[in-house]
């Protein structure tokens, strides 16, 4: 019976694996699905302290999960109706193209490029590259102090190249596969500082407080916005308005202060809306 | 095709450098490997402990995390440094980690190997007034490898293409380059796709050719 | 099996010399686990803060066991799909038309060649231009596993059915049977049994190779597991650790099975393989 049962096993197994599909919504808009199911499912990354981190009791903490959650209130969603999902930085524009969430609040920088798959409320909050070094380093000030010194960046991403071509041509570049593993070897003294987004090194810097410190001006910038389906007009309209009630009274200062103060970092102004 | 032939200089870089981490880290593969078949099979039972649990937990571990422990356990908490320049010391930590998973792999091989070679040959040796070592090296073994040149040619086609994970510990070899390419050139996903596998379907064919012909040619004929 | 055949059965000097010996290699070995252990004591590996969490039921619930089970169910639907891929393509290979035959051999010796990491980067981005659909990240891997490891078993397979006596095949067509039937019901449960072992060192390459699912963001053990217990407490180290060692127990019952089930004549005669 070995090979009859073993090619029944297969089939079965075969019927089922395939069978499953991916979800599917019929909302020609995320203000429809809001207001008709009181539920949303949102994107936000998971291993982002300060910004976006799944926590051991499988809620969502940082800022831009309480961004996220102050606009679903505002389109009529409770926070017990968000299902927060996992994006990672390869597969944001794949999740909001195939339905698998309704908008993305994961550090999601708009540029022309991902406009042409996507569209874009916001920004609600503009960074700059900036620097994460040991607190008691005292000779890393910015970009330019970093020659003959060993900089940390994720793989794939350009900021630790722009360092190196325009502030520091003798820097080293190690590439790390996850910002913890950077972290982890600024803390061990292997390398000397970190490169990315300053609100993210905010975050870490929170987690590590005083042992770890932001430096430098922001040297480029980034504006993060909330990404959804291209067509997605009136969603785009509530959401930016959403926004804009948030920054005005005032729960976007508390939600950041909240989010990353504790590492000293300064609340810049809440940023100008680009609407389009 | 525009984003390979724009960028194939940097293409053939990235495919020199899964070239370079594939040869060393087979040579070292292979010697690390014998070493471990000898320790397996060697009259102290310490030594056999050892060897047995170390290809225990290499072989079982994903590479992913073997990597990963030779790029922070290795490299950052115990403080091997190889090379002032980070390239390098990623390369030689690639390539260390590599090692220690396939060596894994190899001391397998080898040690089936072992079991097709008869007993008398040993016995023989022995007979002779060869110790462990010089029957070990003299007899068995060269046979023994004679049995297993072609799941010896499956490993090096495996470790070539597991080269590609060493992106973990930052060495920029080719799958880093097609995920770059696939970045910035979005509309040319295929194109790019099958060229880099093309590239390595061109090395890893001719491996596999020249190791089943190499196997035929040296089997023992008994 | 010990090899005794390789060296002589000890005298009374050989056995105290090999104690001296076992207890001076038993030494180095400790010496350089000592080494290990301080080296990492140094830089506070083995801080109870690091270790801790790794012991709560909540992170086991939110980071481990939801990894396990990603990690799992890519590995259950690539061994099945995979091993039907490669029970097909094994009997296309040793089909008598050249027109089976040759082109069964170029799409296995493709896919034997392209690294799995590509597989799967490609399956993700790659299926819009392809196919017009976005996948899901679980398809993804699942595809990928599926043609790399499949490729693989069908040329286990091959072999397996090469390696039976002729006799079989020339005793199956003498009683009458078909070409299809002789393939199915003598040769190929022969050659599966005989090939146990290799089908199941496969499947722990397989269950091994699911961790990266990680580079399009599936929610496995590494990723979910690994990234998210380290996000959190940042010990990438000691959760590594423990990541490994549930790979290994896994790896190793599949091993335990493989032993068991390729023992000759203890548990399971040869008998039951024939009377299909």
């Amino acid at each position: 019976m070995f090979g009859r049962s073993l090619y029944a096993v297969f089939a079965v197994v075969a019927v089922t694996a395939t069978g499953c599909g991916g979800g599917q919504d019929a909302y020609a808009s995320i203000v429809d699905k809001a207001k008709t199911e009181k539920k949303l499912v949102i994107g936000v990354k998971a291993d982002q302290p300060g910004l976006g981190l799944r926590t051991p009791d499988g809620s969502f903490t940082g800022f831009d999960v309480e961004v996220a959650t102050y606009v679903a209130k505002q389109l009529g969603v409770e926070p017990s109706g968000i299902t927060f999902k996992e994006t990672v930085t390869a597969n944001r524009e794949a999740f909001i193209e195939q339905g698998q969430v309704d908008m993305v609040v994961a550090t999601y920088s708009i540029t022309d490029a991902r406009k042409q798959k996507v569209s874009f409320a916001g920004p609600y909050f503009v960074a700059g590259q900036a620097l994460l070094v040991r607190a008691d380093d005292a000779a890393l000030t910015g970009p330019e102090a970093l020659n003959g010194k060993k900089l940390c960046s994720v793989a794939g991403s350009t900021p630790a190249q722009k360092v190196k071509t325009e502030y520091a041509k003798e820097v080293q570049l190690q590439e790390e596969r996850t910002y913890s593993a950077c972290v982890d070897r600024v803390l061990g003294g292997q390398l000397d500082a970190l490169t990315t987004d300053n609100v993210i090194l905010a975050g870490y810097a929170a987690q590590h407080a005083g042992k770890l410190k932001v430096v430098g001006e922001p040297f480029s910038t980034e504006k993060y916005g909330i990404g959804m389906k291209k067509d997605d007009t009136n969603g785009r309209k509530a959401v930016n308005d959403a926004l804009e009630k948030m920054f005005a009274d005032g729960s976007w200062t508390k939600a950041l202060q909240a989010s990353v103060g504790s590492s000293g970092f300064t609340v810049s102004q809440a940023p100008q809306l680009e609407r389009y | 095709m525009d984003a390979l032939l724009t960028e194939g200089g940097t293409v053939l870089a990235a495919f020199w450098m899964t070239v370079r981490l594939t040869a060393v880290s087979a040579l070292g593969s292979l010697v690390l490997g014998t070493l471990l078949t000898a320790m397996r099979v060697a009259p102290l039972g310490s030594l056999r402990a050892a060897a047995t649990a170390y290809v225990t937990v290499a072989r079982n571990t994903p590479l992913t995390l073997v990597l990963l422990f030779t790029g922070l356990g290795l490299g950052a908490n115990l403080g091997l440094e190889l090379s002032d320049d980070i390239a390098t010391n990623n390369f030689w930590l690639a390539v260390i980690g590599l090692t220690a998973y396939t060596s894994a792999f190899v001391c397998e091989a080898l040690r089936s190997g072992l079991n097709t070679v008869p007993v008398g040959q040993a016995e023989a040796a022995r007979s002779l007034g060869l110790g462990f070592v010089r029957t070990l090296a003299l007899i068995t073994l060269p046979q023994a490898f004679r049995a297993v040149v072609a799941p010896l040619g499956s490993i090096l086609i495996a470790l070539t293409k597991n080269t590609t994970i060493a992106l973990v510990v930052g060495v920029a070899e080719a799958s880093v380059r097609m995920r770059e390419l696939v970045e910035t050139y979005g509309d040319q996903v295929i194109e790019i796709f099958l060229g880099f596998a093309a590239g390595f379907v061109l090395l890893c064919l001719p491996m596999g050719l020249a190791f089943g012909w190499l196997s035929k040619r040296m089997a023992v004929t008994r | 099996m010990t090899y005794a055949n390789l060296y002589e059965v000890a005298g009374p000097r050989g056995v105290r010399r090999n104690r001296v010996l076992t207890g001076v290699v038993a030494l180095v070995l400790l010496a350089l686990a000592y080494v290990v252990y301080v080296r990492f004591e140094e830089k506070e590996q083995w801080a109870a803060a690091k270790w801790a969490p790794l012991l709560r039921a909540d992170v086991w619930a939110t980071f481990i066991l939801p990894g396990l089970a990603g990690t799992l169910a890519a590995a259950v639907a690539g061994v099945v799909l995979a091993g039907i891929f490669g029970l097909v393509f094994a009997t296309a290979r040793l089909s008598e038309h050249a027109w089976v035959r040759v082109p069964a051999a170029v799409v296995v010796e493709f896919f034997r060649s392209v690294p799995l990491l590509l597989l799967i980067f490609f399956a993700f981005f790659g299926s819009y231009a392809l196919i017009g659909v976005n996948v899901s990240a679980f398809a993804a891997v699942v595809f990928g596993l599926t043609l790399y490891n499949g490729s693989v078993i069908a040329e286990i397979v091959r072999a397996g059915v090469l390696s039976l006596p002729r006799g079989q095949r020339e005793a199956a067509y003498a009683v009458g049977m078909r070409k299809g039937q002789v393939m199915r019901l003598v040769l190929l449960p022969q050659a599966l049994k005989t090939m146990l072992p290799a089908l199941i060192s496969q499947f722990v390459v397989l269950l091994k190779d699911s961790a990266l699912g990680l580079i399009v963001g599936y929610d496995e053990l590494v990723d979910r597991g690994l990234n998210g217990i380290a996000a959190n407490f940042s010990n990438v180290i000691p959760a590594a650790i423990l990541i490994a060692a549930i790979f290994i127990v896994i790896n190793m019952a599949l091993d335990r099975l493989a032993h068991r089930l390729s023992r000759p004549g203890t548990r399971r005669p040869a008998k039951p393989a024939l009377a299909v």
